[in-house]
């Protein structure tokens, strides 16, 4: 047995199909937890279809759609990063998963910038809170949405760069490698979720209110 | 050869890996935050002995039934089979060394206590009192106690439940030792699984809606603000979500114990195992469609009504097929009256009052009747206490020679469940009768012709109070003068038993090998019966 299974397996492709089952379990909790917050989102779209629709043309398509851009390309990086480690091509898991991190943090700027906007704007939810439209108070309901929905997002884009970030520095080092490549190829199942959440994040917020 | 509870340091046991060690660290946190929330139980019950509200204050009073729904649920109840006996016993019955992930349960142990000292700081800073489901715009908005912390509390012991989940969930599908196919897991192993599915799914839900409760709270976060066009009955439908199906969290694994102390005290393999497996499944799934039978009453559509009336109707078939199971078990069957054998039958018979007088409250023009009365408060205490509470008592006799090594005292040990069933009968019956005649729960104060059902209860529960007060006494007892615990006290079948009590750090001396199901008993009664001189019966005869 080699050193890199734990003493509670038998085998090293037990140890590895425990931790794959067990990540996708966690990313199932993931769907569920963002699931109370797409629920809520639903409910109030159908109760107020045009009061969303006309507060989503405050959001900026084109900063949002570049954002979208910036993290499925940051995802090809990290798909990169799996396929180089099993490839045993240390130099460029790192490249790869720093080329992740840089888009990743890239997309938190934009995002940035985009809330700075909505503050300057008074559109962020709260007794700053100023929106000429029929339904002030509904537009509310709009950005609050907006801001927890994007704001647990980004925490999960933060939470992505912090490991990402570790296990570029664990490959680097050779503490990770092509033997134990599992921690690796499970931190990316969690980058395409992060990602993936996103992609549905985009059209229910910022193309809701788009001409079609 | 060393025991697992060799080592006596500190750090020893704060820092260990072995899930069975993390199951004792369980039981003594869950003890703690069960002994605060019976003596909140013991002071409501006292105030009720009188129709004026007298001894507590109506704010008093409700922060006692917000702590002690809140710290029995979460603290106790939803840890207490899992966490404890599930953490001790899953790899030793498929044969596993450890769990898949052992720094993740001890982990999981640690944010179980962080969340727990949450919930002691709101207690001490003058507690909460929403009641134990938070129902907003009250808890958002009017509310003038400490809901953030304790809602807190709730969502950080909620991450401890969603890690055990995912540990046993990856621990049955890849730690099972060679042989053990799904059919020859114990049915215990079963009902971890189908409560495991329900924490991994239900409390993720469970964590947003608190989050958005906390936010709200915080910044004025809309999402339940009517203000806004927010629904407070959104928060409703999304804290039942959760909420229904941890009901479930808190029977199945009872459910699980009691098929294996009533198969092994019946000295009998258990009727219908795929049935009994499969019906802890269909518990589990069916529970995550009955959320709005708690609704009935909130303004949701009658057509919404019907459906969820339906639906949970269909949750008794598979809740009757074990009792039904169980029953068949029985017949014919030696039985053999042992102090967890009591707690089963006593099980049996509370959980099927339980679940009968659940029909009667999902049926819709009944539930207006007597939704928020005393009636409710009985139908779920029946699930809760006769059912949960009983089987973790069974499940601890039943297994404490295999975690101590030590014998506990049978005498007592059958006064007990004997105080136990009719304390506990004393206490909530009448409160089936009262609820039913009107008297609405969480009041502190009602009109006089309730007074003879509420003595009867307070008068009940003191009796269950020294039902519940003796196992602790002679359990810490048997500790030092317990007789010695042989491999296999009970004669029992199953990997758990083929090991020394107190089982090894790696729980088995060599790899085990199964080759049979979990429940030979009618081999292993047959051998016993030769051994003491009675004849081989014939096949097909009782056995």
């Amino acid at each position: 047995m080699n050193q890199w299974v734990a003493h509670q397996f038998n085998s090293s492709a037990q140890q590895r199909e425990a931790v794959t089952l067990g990540m996708w379990i966690f990313l199932a909790t993931e769907v569920l937890f963002f699931g109370g917050l797409f629920a809520a989102y639903t409910v109030y779209r159908h109760n107020f279809p045009e009061q969303f629709h006309e507060a989503s043309h405050h959001l900026d398509i084109v900063l949002g759609a570049v954002n979208t851009g910036v993290l499925l390309v940051s995802s090809f990086f990290m798909a990169m990063a799996v396929w180089s480690i099993q490839a045993g091509r240390r130099k460029l898991v790192v490249l790869n998963l720093v080329m992740t991190v840089l888009l990743a943090i890239a997309f938190l700027g934009i995002k940035g910038f985009e809330y700075h906007h909505k503050f300057v704007e008074h559109l962020v939810p709260g007794s700053g809170f100023h929106y000429d439209g029929d339904w002030p108070g509904r537009a509310e309901m709009f950005f609050w949405l907006y801001f927890v929905m994007t704001g647990l997002h980004a925490i999960h884009v933060i939470i992505g760069i912090v490991v990402i970030s570790v296990m570029a520095g664990l490959v680097w080092s050779g503490r990770i490698g092509r033997e134990n490549d599992a921690a690796v190829e499970l931190t990316g199942l969690y980058w395409h979720f992060v990602d993936i959440v996103w992609v549905f994040l985009f059209p229910l917020l910022y193309l809701a209110g788009a001409r079609g | 050869m060393t025991t697992y509870l060799e080592k006596h340091s500190w750090g020893s046991w704060l820092l260990t890996r072995d899930h069975k060690r993390i199951g004792i660290l369980y039981l003594y946190v869950i003890l703690f935050f069960f002994v605060i929330a019976s003596v909140a139980a013991g002071l409501m019950r006292l105030e009720l002995l009188t129709p004026a509200g007298d001894l507590v204050t109506s704010d008093t009073y409700n922060k006692l039934f917000t702590l002690h729904g809140v710290l029995m649920v979460w603290f106790f109840l939803v840890p207490s089979i899992p966490a404890v006996l599930g953490n001790f016993l899953l790899p030793l019955m498929i044969g596993a060394r450890d769990v898949a992930f052992p720094k993740l349960n001890l982990t999981s142990w640690y944010i179980f206590v962080a969340g727990g000292l949450c919930a002691l700081w709101a207690l001490l800073h003058g507690g909460v009192d929403t009641g134990w489901t938070f129902y907003t715009p009250y808890s958002s908005t009017y509310a003038n106690t400490h809901v953030i912390v304790m809602a807190a509390a709730i969502f950080v012991a909620g991450f401890s439940s969603i890690v055990t989940g995912l540990n046993f969930m990856v621990t049955i599908h890849t730690m099972r030792a060679p042989g053990m196919g799904w059919f020859r897991l114990p049915l215990f192993v079963w009902s971890l699984y189908a409560t495991s599915l329900i924490m991994v799914l239900a409390t993720p839900v469970l964590a947003i809606t608190l989050a958005l409760l906390v936010v709200e709270r915080l910044w004025g976060v809309g999402i339940f603000d009517p203000h806004l066009g927010g629904d407070p009955v959104l928060f409703q439908h999304l804290f039942w979500f959760y909420s229904h199906p941890a009901v479930y969290i808190m029977i199945l694994p009872g459910m699980g114990v009691i098929s294996e102390l009533i198969t092994c005290f019946a000295r009998k393999k258990i009727f219908g195992y795929n049935f009994i497996a499969f019906s802890s499944m269909a518990i589990a799934m069916l529970g995550f469609l009955v959320w709005g039978h708690h609704m009935f009453v909130s303004s949701q559509s009658i057509y919404a009504g019907m459906v969820f009336s339906l639906l949970s109707f269909l949750v008794s078939i598979p809740s009757a097929i074990k009792v039904f199971n169980w029953t068949a078990t029985l017949y014919k069957g030696s039985i053999v009256f042992q102090t967890p054998m009591l707690y089963a039958l006593g099980f049996i018979g509370l959980f099927t009052i339980g679940g009968m007088t659940g029909l009667i409250l999902a049926s819709l023009g009944v539930d207006v009747h007597v939704h928020d009365t005393y009636f409710v408060v009985a139908h779920f205490h029946y699930i809760m206490v006769g059912g949960m509470v009983l089987a973790f008592l069974g499940g601890l006799h039943y297994w404490w020679p295999k975690i101590t090594g030590r014998m506990y005292p049978e005498l007592m040990g059958k006064l007990a469940a004997v105080l136990g069933f009719v304390g506990f009968n004393f206490t909530f019956f009448p409160q089936f009768i009262m609820g039913y005649m009107g008297m609405p729960r969480r009041y502190h104060a009602y009109p006089p012709e309730f007074q003879v059902f509420h003595v009867l209860s307070t008068a009940g529960a003191s009796i269950l109070a020294c039902g519940y007060l003796l196992p602790m006494g002679y359990f810490i007892w048997s500790l030092r003068y317990g007789r010695k615990a042989t491999a296999n006290p009970w004669d029992a079948t199953g990997l758990e038993w083929q090991t020394p009590s107190p089982p090894p750090t790696d729980n088995f001396n060599a790899q085990p090998v199964v080759t049979t199901g979990p429940y030979e008993y009618d081999a292993e009664e047959a051998e016993r019966r030769a051994k003491i001189g009675l004849l081989p019966q014939t096949p097909g005869g009782a056995s």
